[in-house]
């Protein structure tokens, strides 16, 4: 069974193609790509069956990529299910998706590691990508067995939801995870600094009488992760960069040569501590959001290049997290579902080109994560995404795939939609 | 004047008319206090809740009073008696309490902004009665009160509130309601009580105690929590005391007829020498408790009232 | 905005100065002189008119009666159906009520309801000996079963009828008027 998608504007930042072509899949893989493939397919191949997609007016681009997500499983089903989860993303675009260790128990073991790829090997939809924890439970204090875990399937390593705050442990994860060519993904937070934080420290934290987070937390640590990175010659990759110093620094870092990357989340160029005037417990994210001037200077990061990818930071909540005193909500943004239309919005203001903002969603984190994705040169794996540029929609957490339907976005307008998510060649979403 | 709110949640959400509207109307409770028989029957029949997460005897009593002398039928739950200890969530103890039916929920809370989550569920009124570092609506309208007794006028006074601003909802609310009433507002404390951004709330800020009082009409010392010690703060009360502590001497570089205010409770020696506390020349510490029911009894009557 | 209305002067100055002193000399005759006597006024109207009939019976007789001004509206039986609340004004009784003779004035008798709501209160104030009613207007509809025992006019006016007292100190004319229809 072939499928020959027609008429879109295909976009592969890998090979810098941006133009109207067709495109052959078959047996999982890009067979072809070019003009007028409708005809020639017809005329060679007149036994088999070839599916055609007429995708006049439409964008296809590389299969999208979140290189940080939560699954919660195993341990906290109510929020998310590997199932529930993987859905959301194919809704949302993604055809993989990286989750992050810190279910219950923490993925620092083969065992857990089998369980989340054979869980995601069922429900066939996204390719689903574990990482691995750094340190045994998350707790900072003894390394995983990083090569065991490997094999078992991880693709990066990180203690995601807690910092790694010794740093003589960190230089040792650092240099025993690049001999193995795995990724440190640092989730960069100084915990004496942020303390009993809940959201970011300014006059916002200070008429709401609420603790705050300073930017300072996100960029000792970062500074911290820079520095052994380049002492020891390996590298390292930001979690979810929130504040202009942490730009700053990490652009330096890499005007100095070193092995530096880092993502972004949607809400840090789309939301200001502002907004939690209102106590609403859906803004209520770690990373805080913050001022005027940091989400200004992520979006000079991303389109610069200094920040290299957009993750979504998909954290799923039951009601139960997030209908509680602010103050003991729990963190996160329900994300897969609004991951693209709001980074469209990067687009639409000029701040980043189709092919930039493709390269950050698709061929970047698939180079991050050294995933063999992410652009659709013939031979590659036949993972696509079709967006429909011009579709408006409102955000309805209702309809949400996901089991976490706490966003601060419900209700918002969205210009530009997924309309087709293929893995592997076959359709895991259709939304025509 | 129409006075049309369902909650007081803050004095940050009151215009300076609604402020004087609520302190003329407390002006005339004033009076029931004083007479022999100190109740009236105006809201009789009506229930209000006390519902306090968080330990307080001053303002607890004074609702209640407040409650009793109109002959609303109040209720005390606090979180050493109710469900609270068995971990029911702030929206089930709501919800549980909405079915009862009362007709004014006051909550006390050390989370900010759980007013406003009790507020945008039951459909009965909420008054803040201190939420975190957040706000204390009530406290603010009693000093103001009592200023305005002392001083004729709020407007064109100095006001300096002295001591743990960054977790002070006392400083928060009398910030908000001093500087709509006109008065210049200042600050002082040691930079580790001054919350970051603080003068974009329109005051000024010092480090001692000295530059903040000096020609002040008004002194507002607030109450230091020892507890604050363990997050380093400060380092030790001595030295806070030394440097903080409105005494005899200091006091003198304010304004002669200056009133000096404390939310209470004191301790006395760190925030307020015991002569400076006790003098009644300039201490109103006594007048703002009084005015407190009177104003906790305005807001009672004007919010209670209304058949849907 | 009442100038446009329908209206109707029923009394003017001089008529009110001699309701006023005939019932001020009523008063005195019916308790036999000031002894025990104390005025309390209703806010607003009858506060004016307790003042006037003050000043009157110190004319009269030597000596001057005590008197207390009365807000009703913590008292008043209708407060909680309403939804806007009416303003306060201050209650002034400073002296004890005990054992006396309480001479409530008021500007206007209706329903009846307004003086039932002063009479709780001034219980509230102590014990008095007696208490006594006199009003400037009797317009009738009582819906209590009230009489007052001091009465300037009756005039009998109908349920969509607005009966105003006007007074110099309050509002710079003396003047009762019936206007048409609130």
């Amino acid at each position: 069974m072939k499928l020959l998608l027609t008429g879109a504007r295909i976009i592969d930042p890998a090979q810098k193609i941006d133009s109207r072509l067709d495109v052959l899949l078959e047996n999982g893989r890009i067979i072809k790509t070019g003009n007028n493939l409708a005809r020639s397919t017809r005329s060679k191949d007149t036994e088999k069956i070839t599916e055609l997609i007429d995708l006049e007016g439409m964008i296809l681009v590389p299969g999208l990529i979140d290189m940080h997500t939560h699954l919660r499983e195993p341990g906290y089903e109510y929020k998310e299910t590997i199932a529930t989860g993987v859905t959301a993303a194919v809704t949302g675009g993604f055809t993989s998706i990286a989750c992050m260790p810190n279910t219950n128990p923490i993925n620092d073991n083969r065992a857990t590691t089998e369980f989340i790829r054979r869980k995601a090997a069922e429900v066939a939809l996204a390719n689903v990508y574990p990482v691995g924890a750094i340190s045994r439970n998350s707790e900072g204090s003894q390394l995983t067995e990083f090569w065991d875990l490997k094999e078992a399937g991880i693709v990066a390593l990180s203690d995601d939801g807690k910092p790694v705050m010794n740093a003589g442990l960190m230089r040792r994860a650092m240099e025993y995870a690049h001999s193995l060519q795995l990724p440190i993904i640092s989730h960069c937070e100084d915990i004496h600094l942020s303390a009993n934080g809940v959201m970011n420290e300014g006059y916002y934290s200070t008429i709401l009488g609420l603790n705050g987070i300073p930017a300072i937390a996100e960029e000792a640590m970062i500074a911290r992760d820079i520095l052994i990175a380049e002492f020891t010659k390996t590298a390292v990759h930001i979690a979810h960069v929130s504040t202009a110093g942490s730009v700053r620094l990490i652009r330096d870092a890499k005007a100095r040569g070193l092995k530096v990357t880092a993502e972004t989340a949607p809400h840090y160029f789309t939301l200001k501590d502002e907004s939690l005037q209102s106590y609403d417990t859906n803004f209520k994210v770690n990373p805080p959001l913050r001022t005027e001037r940091d989400v200004h200077a992520i979006k000079e990061g991303l389109a610069d290049g200094t920040i290299d990818a957009i993750a979504c930071d998909h954290a799923p909540h039951g009601r139960t997290d997030k209908e509680v005193e602010f103050e003991y909500a729990a963190n996160g943004i329900s994300g897969l579902e609004t991951s693209l239309g709001l980074s469209l919005n990067l687009i639409h203001s000029k701040i980043l080109t189709w092919p930039e903002l493709i390269a950050r969603m698709s061929l970047n984190p698939a180079r991050i994560l050294n995933l063999p994705k992410g652009t659709l040169v013939t031979g590659a794996d036949a993972d696509i995404t079709v967006i429909d540029p011009l579709r408006p929609w409102t955000v309805d957490v209702q309809t949400f795939r996901s089991r976490g339907k706490n966003s601060p976005f419900n209700g918002r307008q969205m210009q530009g939609k997924v309309i087709l998510t293929i893995v592997g060649g076959e359709i895991k979403y259709d939304g025509r | 004047m129409k006075f049309e709110r369902k909650d007081i949640l803050g004095i940050k959400d009151l215009s300076v008319d609604e402020i004087n509207f609520i302190l003329e109307t407390a002006e005339s409770f004033l009076e029931i206090s004083t007479r022999t028989i100190k109740k009236v029957p105006t809201l009789r029949g009506k229930t209000v809740i006390n519902l306090f997460y968080e330990a307080s005897t001053r303002t607890r009593t004074s609702f209640e009073i407040a409650g009793k002398r109109l002959s609303a039928d109040t209720i005390n739950i606090s979180s050493s008696t109710s469900s609270v200890v068995k971990g029911e969530t702030l929206i089930d103890t709501a919800r549980n309490l909405e079915a009862m039916n009362p007709d004014v929920i006051v909550i006390r809370h050390s989370a900010a902004g759980a007013p406003h989550l009790l507020a945008s569920l039951v459909k009965q009124s909420i008054i803040n009665a201190g939420d975190g570092a957040h706000e204390h609506p009530t406290q603010a309208l009693l000093d103001m009160m009592t200023i305005k007794e002392r001083k004729g006028s709020i407007d064109g006074l100095k006001v300096a509130i002295i001591g743990d601003i960054e977790h002070s909802r006392v400083a928060r609310s009398n910030i908000y309601g001093l500087t709509k009433m006109g008065a210049s507002v200042v600050v002082a404390g040691p930079a580790t009580m001054l919350p970051r951004d603080i003068e974009k709330m329109g005051v000024q800020v010092h480090s001692r105690l000295e530059d903040a009082i000096a020609g002040a009409d008004v002194i507002m010392m607030l109450r230091i929590q020892l507890e604050r010690q363990k997050q380093n703060i400060f380092p030790s009360l001595r030295e806070y005391a030394q440097h903080f502590c409105l005494n005899r001497h200091n006091v003198k570089l304010a304004k002669k007829d200056v009133i000096v205010m404390h939310p209470g409770p004191i301790n006395r020696g760190v925030e307020i020498s015991p002569d400076i506390a006790d003098d009644p020349s300039c201490s109103v510490i006594l007048d703002q408790v009084n005015k407190g029911v009177a104003v906790r009894m305005a807001l009672l009557y004007l919010l209670t009232g209304g058949s849907e | 905005m009442s100038d446009q209305k329908n209206k109707k002067t029923v009394m003017d100055k001089e008529g009110i100065e001699r309701c006023l002193t005939r019932i001020a000399y009523e008063i005195l005759e019916k308790n036999k002189g000031m002894e025990n006597l104390v005025l309390v006024g209703i806010r607003t109207g009858g506060v004016f008119l307790a003042q006037r009939l003050q000043k009157k019976m110190s004319d009269i007789e030597q000596g001057k009666i005590p008197l207390g001004i009365l807000d009703v509206t913590l008292y008043r039986d209708d407060i909680t159906a309403s939804k806007k609340k009416p303003c306060l004004g201050e209650t002034k009784i400073n002296f004890s009520l005990d054992g006396k003779i309480v001479i409530l004035v008021d500007d206007v008798l209706f329903t009846g309801r307004t003086i039932r709501a002063a009479m709780d209160a001034l219980i509230d104030f102590g014990r008095p000996k007696m208490i006594q009613l006199a009003v400037l207007i009797d317009r009738g509809h009582r819906e209590l079963p009230i009489r007052a025992d001091f009465v300037g006019k009756n005039l009998p006016s109908s349920l969509w009828e607005a009966v105003r007292v006007d007074l110099v100190e309050k509002s710079g004319v003396d003047e009762v008027v019936i206007e048409e229809g609130p």
